[in-house]
């Protein structure tokens, strides 16, 4: 069972879809108890860092979220939810995250005279490429294309977490994993046959 | 319709009538085909239709695993929320928009900017000069279109999904200056929209066009080519495409 929680301001509907079409049965939860017994967690996210963090305090979720992590169960954060793992956003005024990972989210780099078009937020189908063999990537070769929407990225404090990246003006981190905690800044239940790889990938651990 | 989108790559649109309503079985087989985004337009907007096109977005949801925007006839956010927590990852408004433009920035407040595409039909009143049509192109503005889209920005529009009425239905190919005209006022991705007909006509709308994606429409749906015959041919040209 995948254990989809709501931090209040996501859609998780594609998620929950992309999981259902591959095979897995999913809930989905704004329980503190519920997600402190989940063998397998996803955490999708949308929306502004600070506002998430709210919600995901206001739901008591943080504890049972970061004990799951410790503990070793497989956990997947999509989207800003790769970013709430880290200690702070500089997205709209300075707001501290989870801090399971250390680093910190920082604004992608704006348009410049060299580089006119580079638009924010990031939005369409970029290439992975992949630093090092990781389970979440299994089977997926290097320049497989996936969707992203967002302003932010991470930069981890140990850049051995980086399981794949992407380029937007700069090389970012697309996608970290350290043992069981996984997550990416792109869209997999959006990302077509690749998505759906990365996902049943991770139902698969 | 599918949609080529290029932020960095450039990608294919594609549009359908919300009529696929029906047969959302079209929306897999897009994602199959290597769309990189779906539009609906729902042409027939009504209290009902509205409905069933929150039907339409919680369907697509459940079988094809592309972006998808969802559009005509929204008029507030209330009805914009309903078809985004249906699953739509956004919704395009056009004539609520022109008519109230703080539509655009509370629908931004409320749900991203990333979510919220300004769809403009602009027709050609001069060389260097569009006009905003309404209701499908049946009523004029007076207002420029190179003007409207820049506002939009302002306002909190994350997309423009331009669609040139001399273009649409003609294949004759996208109104490449007006595509190029917007592109250039905006900072946020365009969707060239209308006319196209082959390969030339997407290739001259994301390269001379500026656009960040080419709609297309007819020439896919009947048959006169596949998206994976379009982005081949795209990328040998040197556009880089998810193929």
């Amino acid at each position: 069972m995948i254990t989809i929680v709501d931090c209040g301001i996501n859609n998780l509907r594609s998620v929950e879809k992309a999981f259902e079409h591959l095979g897995h049965a999913t809930q989905v939860t704004r329980d503190p108890g519920v997600a402190a017994r989940a063998d397998k967690i996803v955490l999708p996210g949308v929306g502004a860092f600070g506002a998430a963090m709210k919600n995901l305090r206001d739901a008591e979720l943080v504890e049972p979220l970061l004990d799951r992590i410790a503990a070793g169960a497989p956990f997947l954060g999509i989207c800003l939810a790769l970013q709430l793992l880290f200690d702070w956003s500089e997205e709209l005024g300075l707001h501290a995250g989870l801090g399971a990972l250390s680093g910190k989210v920082v604004r992608l780099p704006d348009a410049t005279p060299q580089n006119p078009d580079l638009k924010i937020p990031h939005m369409g189908w970029s290439p992975l490429h992949f630093p090092r063999p990781t389970r979440l990537f299994a089977g997926l070769d290097d320049g497989a294309m996936v969707y992203f929407v967002h302003s932010y990225h991470v930069q981890p404090d140990d850049g051995e977490v980086v399981a794949a990246s992407s380029t937007h003006g700069a090389e970012f981190v697309a996608a970290i994993e350290r043992d069981n905690l996984m997550a990416v800044q792109f869209h997999p239940e959006k990302s077509s046959s690749v998505g759906l790889q990365i996902l049943q990938n991770f139902a698969r651990i | 319709m599918p949609a080529t989108r290029s932020s960095a790559p450039r990608s294919t649109t594609m549009q359908a009538p919300t009529n696929w309503c029906f047969s959302t079985s079209r929306a897999a087989f897009y994602d199959h085909a290597g769309a990189d985004e779906l539009v609906f337009l729902d042409i027939t907007a009504s209290h009902e239709r509205r409905e069933m096109v929150a039907e339409l977005a919680a369907r697509v949801t459940e079988e094809a695993f592309i972006p998808f925007t969802v559009g005509g006839g929204l008029k507030t956010t209330v009805e914009m929320g309903a078809v985004l927590a249906a699953g739509a990852d956004k919704i395009f408004i056009n004539t609520a928009a022109h008519q109230t433009p703080e539509l655009i920035a509370e629908g931004a407040a409320r749900f991203g900017v990333q979510c919220i595409v300004v769809a403009i039909d602009a027709k050609r009143r001069g060389d260097n000069s569009w006009e905003v049509f309404l209701h499908g192109g049946r009523t004029p503005t007076g207002t420029d279109a190179v003007e409207w889209a820049a506002r939009a920005e302002e306002l909190g529009a994350g997309e423009i999904l331009l669609t040139s009425m001399d273009g649409d239905g003609t294949q004759a190919g996208y109104d490449i200056a007006l595509t190029r005209a917007v592109a250039g006022a905006v900072k946020i991705p365009v969707i060239a929209s209308g006319g196209a007909g082959n390969v030339d006509h997407i290739y001259d709308a994301l390269t001379q066009g500026r656009a960040e994606a080419a709609l297309v429409a007819s020439i896919v749906h009947y048959g006169t080519c596949t998206i994976r015959q379009i982005k081949e041919e795209l990328r040998a040209r040197g556009v880089e495409v998810r193929l």
